[in-house]
């Protein structure tokens, strides 16, 4: 139960939280910045797991570039 | 349309900074870990970001897109030109390892000690895919910005989006 274990722990609770909020939360823009702070914690994951190339990946790509095109989408769809 | 003057201060305070660091991970592909794709997505999403906060006017005040088109066929060709050179002896034949020129110095037995001028065709390989991912993944957030503008196809979903 070292330093290690404990980060594994937090760090999958908040992915488990930010997945429930992507789903679950009623305002769209919100639930983006939910799937993008849970691609975040999934990248912090992977360094943990000794694969520094993929949470660079996965942090430009998945917090990055997916949450800039929701927010293009949401722009599109906006009834105003 | 803009976003508010605190999004767009945050933003220039730091594009260059995303750059800078998009483009550490390119030059040190060979020696830390990522590499041409994971840079060049880094470097991306500088666009991104800018596209975010800035206008369509703007952004092409920045880049024409003509030139991100020429930067992903640019990559591209360097790519496999640099992969054709190796020819003599196989596709893809590493020809300046070990040579003692430019990226050319043997590396060492042991941990790695983090001279840049190793690798061979590894660099600007890297370089090449940097630039390519770049090019690509700006153009491809550029136009998914500017079909966000869009009007609609029919006159009837028109006439529901104006309620």
């Amino acid at each position: 139960m070292g330093m290690e274990y404990w980060a594994h722990f937090f760090t999958l609770i908040v992915l488990v939280i930010g997945a429930y909020l992507a789903v679950f939360l009623r305002n769209l823009l919100a639930s983006v910045i939910a799937l993008s702070a849970m691609s975040l914690a999934l990248s912090l994951e992977f360094y943990l797991l000794h694969a520094p190339d993929v949470a660079i990946a996965e942090a430009g790509i998945g917090a990055g570039l997916t949450t800039a095109i929701f927010i293009f989408a949401l722009r599109g769809v906006r009834r105003d | 349309m803009r976003m508010s003057k605190i999004v767009r201060t945050i933003t220039a305070l730091i594009f260059w900074a995303v750059v800078v660091f998009g483009l550490y991970v390119v030059i040190h592909g060979h020696l830390t870990p990522g590499g041409g794709f994971q840079g060049g997505a880094v470097i991306a999403s500088s666009t991104a970001l800018f596209l975010v906060a800035f206008s369509k006017e703007e952004f092409l005040k920045k880049y024409k897109d003509a030139f991100l088109s020429l930067a992903e066929s640019g990559g591209l060709t360097l790519f496999i030109s640099t992969a054709f050179l190796g020819i003599g002896t196989t596709f893809f034949y590493n020809f300046i390892a070990n040579s003692g020129g430019i990226f050319g110095n043997p590396v060492p037995f042991g941990v790695n000690n983090g001279d840049l001028n190793t690798g061979g065709t590894l660099p600007p390989m890297n370089m090449a895919v940097g630039l390519e991912v770049f090019g690509g993944i700006s153009l491809i957030l550029f136009f998914m910005f500017l079909g966000a503008y869009l009007k609609p196809f029919n006159k009837e979903e028109s006439e529901v989006h104006k309620e």
